[in-house]
Formats: C-alpha cells, structure tokens, sequence
C-alpha cells in the first residue's frame, strides 16, 4: 500500500473512533464539558476514569461516529477552546498527579475566522508550553490521523505509540501538494515525499512504537491498554522531576541537525 | 558598523522586488503599501518602513541586530548549524542552496549574545530572504541551544518572530521543533528568567503556535500578519471573505493576544526597557 493508501484508510470513517477505545480500556469514564473560557468543543472530549486501578485523565480529539455526530464535533478539528478546555484538565491532572492518557484523531486544528479570532496558535502554543512542564507521566497514542499542530497539542508526550494503520504529519498531503509544487493534483507524491506513515514514524524515532491492528478492534485496544498499563507501571515509581526531564530529552533529541 | 548594515542590500521577498528587474544604477523597489517605487538605500536609512506611506517592510536578519543591539555587541552561536534534508524531500537541497545565495545566511534564525542599552540578553531573529523563516531542525535547534543557554548564563531571551511557520520540507521533524524549542522555553521560564518576543511580519503557522506566543511579553510590528492559518488556506477552507486587517498585528491587539504594537523608531527603547525591568536595573 502507497503512503497515499494509508492516509485515505486512516481517514476512514468506519475506523473505530477515540470514544470506542475509551470505552474499551477506561472504566467509570466521566466526561467533563467546556473550558471556563468561553464553550464547550465537542471535537475534543476530556473526562475521567479508571484504567485498572489507576485514575487517570483523559483527553480525545473525537471525528464523532457517525454523520450527524461528525459535524457536531467539526470532524474532530478542534476550535481554541477544545484545547483550552485539555489546558485545564491538564493543570488539574498536575494538582491530583494523575496520569494523563491522550488519544489522537485529527486532521488538524480548526481553521476559520473564529478560530483565529479566538487565538488557535495561542490556545496550541499553550498546550505545549502547559505539557513541556507537566510532572505527571503523558502517554499518547494515534489512532488516525495524527495532522499538524491539532495533533502535536495531544502528544507533547513521555511516549507516543501509533496503531499501524495511521499517519502523522506536518501538514496534510494535499496542503503540501499546493504549497511546494503549486498542484493539488500532486497529492500521492506529497504523501511519499512527506514520510507520513506510522512505519515512517518509528524510522524517524518519532514514536516509541506501532500497534498492530490485523486482529480488529478488541486485540487492538487489548494492545493499547497493555502498554499504557505497563507505563504506568514503569512512571509509578519514577519522580515527578524525572518524568518532566524524560519528555524533554524525548524531544530534545528530535532534529539535532549539524554539525 | 550600524551603517554599514542597515545600508546593505536587504534581503527583500520577492514581490517588493522591482517587476521590470533591477537595471537601473540605484536599485529600487516597488512599494507594496503605495504602489510607488523607492530607492533601496532610502528604505535602509528609513528603518525599512515607506517614507511616503508608512508600510513596514520586511527587514533581514543582519540588518535587525544593528537596529536592535548595542553596536559591536552580537557575537553569534551555531552559525555552522545547517538543515540536512532528513527525508530527502524532492528539490529540497537546491531550495536550500538558492535560500542561502538570495539571503547571505545559512539557516532561517540568526542567534547569539548580545546587549541591549548594555544589557546582556540572549537574541534570536529569523531570516525572511531564506524561506520566509521556516523552522525546520536546524533553526530548531539554534533556537534551542540558545534558550539552555541563556538558562545556564540565567540571561533573558530577546526573539524576533519571522515565519510561515514548520518547512514542509523536513516532514514531522519540523513539526517536533516546535515541542523542542517549547521545552526549552519553558525550562528557562520555569528558572525565573524574562523571554521577550517582537512578532515580525509573517508570523504564522507552527511559530505561531509554539514560541512566538509563549513569551512573557509580546509584542508586535505594526501591521504583522500573525496568525495559525494563513490567509489563503482560511478562505479556500471556509469560502468566506476575509474581514479588512484580518489577523493584522492589530486585530491581534483588539482580540487580546499581543501585549502591545512596538513601532520600528522607538522599539530599541522599549525592549531595552522591558529588558531593564526584568533584570533588576533601576530607571
């Protein structure tokens, strides 16, 4: 299968959603709405819940299960206020030293006039700024589509996994296709040259490791929950500086250039 | 050495560039504000902003460090760090070459140490003539270093913003800059120390959405396009026309997410004096 295959069966809408793993690996999950700022974005779901005995917090970028449902939650695109809504679940999971558990399904942050009216760039830089100082363990996995900065503001993270069937990328293949050859018909050769393929991911050192999907959902999110507990594991006894420090040289060591 | 910088040729984008090429004696532009064509030298001298109609004009990185530090003063770091073509994207190396030819420079930021009204700060300034400032690895990490610098020599960070934002061209890698240089801002944050940023005309795209706006004070050019979509991709997406000023350093006043507009002739006094009152100095 072509780099291009992959990015339109990760963008498949029967691909099992951020909500069906939730349900398959969390349990007494409470979701919890809006940002105190200004909404509620259903593109991206936060709550709580138990993954074995653990408490933990959740944050999903939802694409929503079926048509009315996607365009309720903007195909998962979420709007400022979905991320300054993970802003705060974030600071509290930093208060109550919970683990946080990030699912990501995006083609990328939303884009329109209210967005940048509302500060888009301000809400993922924050994000990022929020997460570089967190002491409390992130684990993030790709489901889907893992697209741009929408994604990355979920995977600030001390690992990101991937199930093999997804992508992630600076930007989509069509929008690369229009900004260096000025061709959107040049998309296939954008999403090869782009190395966006889960494979591609763990060549680059960009995620821990891929989860295989051949066996379906159940095995899937079987797997899934398997490395978060085995996380978890490992982070309990780890200090809360020495969490913050291996996320940072996670990244640190991403693009060292040269000499 | 201040004249001698601001008279150089700057570094200009292509559409101030003259349209019927650059013959005449003294080189020219043509003004993107009145249409009119200027002298380059005249430009220079008028801290690149249209004498007749006020427009800024994008200004490079060199000519940036003799506006801003005490002459003398800049001494640069990794100026070797160049970008490899980790995906060895098409036309990507030759891209590089041409950027390097049209802008003097070797990578998207410039960085270093320098005063400010003999202050020391660490400073960084991104390069429009080498593709628009895109941040691939290399800028990055210059951006990097610089701020586990400055956090080990506990000095405040001076950064100007200029950029259409991650280079496609190095794939996730670029994208993963902006978690590094967010990491290392926010270590050097979290030690006390003052990050001031002055968002340059563009800043957009993945410098938007991680260091531009997680300084402690931001400010910004008159008239800057700042903003996480472009414009372009905004209407293509949405079909709808863009609003007069639209993501214009001053809509992004009115919307509360730049901390106040520094124009050119007075912005060496302001960050110098920004700069003093986190520093402890006295008035």
């Amino acid at each position: 299968m072509g780099a291009y295959e992959q990015v339109q069966a990760a963008r498949l809408p029967q691909r099992p959603d951020a909500l069906q793993y939730i349900r398959a690996m969390v349990s007494d999950f409470v979701e919890l709405y809006g940002d105190r700022r200004f909404a509620d974005d259903a593109a991206l779901v936060a709550g709580l819940g138990y993954l074995n005995d653990t408490c933990v917090t959740v944050l999903a970028l939802e694409k929503g299960e079926d048509n009315l449902d996607r365009l309720r939650r903007n195909f998962g695109s979420a709007q400022p206020e979905g991320y300054r809504k993970a802003l705060w679940h974030l600071r509290q999971a930093e208060k109550f030293r919970r683990p946080v558990l990030c699912l990501i399904d995006t083609a990328g942050a939303a884009c329109g006039i209210g967005a940048e009216e509302r500060g888009q760039g301000q809400a993922i830089a924050e994000m990022l700024h929020e997460m570089m100082g967190l002491r409390v363990p992130v684990l993030s996995l790709i489901i889907g589509e893992g697209g741009s900065g929408g994604a990355l503001a979920l995977a600030v993270a001390n690992r990101v996994w991937m199930l093999d069937g997804a992508v992630y990328s600076v930007l989509s293949p069509e929008g690369a296709a229009s900004i260096i050859w000025k061709d959107a018909g040049k998309v296939r050769q954008a999403s090869e040259a782009l190395k966006l393929t889960a494979h591609d991911m763990l060549a680059l050192g960009v995620v821990e490791g891929l989860i295989p999907e051949e066996d379906g959902f159940d095995a899937t999110a079987a797997a899934v929950k398997r490395k978060f507990e085995l996380a978890l594991a490992r982070y309990a006894g780890m200090s809360g500086e020495g969490i913050l420090r291996e996320r940072y040289r996670r990244f640190r060591k991403l693009g060292e250039g040269s000499p | 050495m201040i004249s001698k910088d601001l008279f150089r040729r700057p570094n200009l984008p292509l559409e101030t560039l003259g349209r019927e090429g650059d013959k005449a004696a003294v080189p020219e532009v043509s003004c993107p504000g009145c249409k009119r064509r200027l002298p380059v030298d005249e430009l220079a001298a008028n801290l690149y902003i249209c004498p007749r109609c006020r427009q800024y004009h994008k200004m490079s990185a060199r000519a940036r460090i003799a506006m801003v530090l005490d002459e003398g003063s800049f001494e640069e770091l990794d100026e070797a760090l160049v970008s490899r073509d980790p995906l060895r994207f098409p036309d990507y190396r030759h891209k590089l070459e041409e950027a390097g030819k049209a802008s003097g420079e070797r990578e998207a930021v410039v960085t270093g140490l320098g005063r400010v009204e003999g202050m020391r700060c660490g400073f960084f300034v991104m390069e429009p003539g080498f593709m628009m400032g895109s941040m691939g690895a290399a800028v990055g990490e210059k951006i990097t270093r610089l701020f586990e610098r400055a956090l080990r020599e506990r000095l405040p960070v001076l950064g100007y913003t200029l950029s259409g934002g991650a280079r496609v061209q190095e794939g996730i890698l670029s994208l993963m800059q902006m978690a590094k240089v967010s990491g290392a801002v926010r270590a050097h944050s979290d030690a006390g120390l003052f990050y001031l940023a002055v968002l340059c005309d563009p800043t957009t795209g993945g410098v938007a959405a991680s260091f531009a706006m997680q300084a402690d004070i931001i400010l910004a050019e008159p008239g800057a396009l700042i903003g996480f979509a472009g414009p372009r991709v905004i209407e293509q997406t949405t079909r709808q026309t863009l609003p007069e000023g639209f993501q214009r350093a001053e809509f992004q006043l009115a919307h509360g997410f730049v901390g106040r507009l520094s124009p050119r002739e007075s912005q060496r006094a302001l960050v110098g004096l920004l700069l003093r009152m986190h520093t402890g100095g006295a008035a």
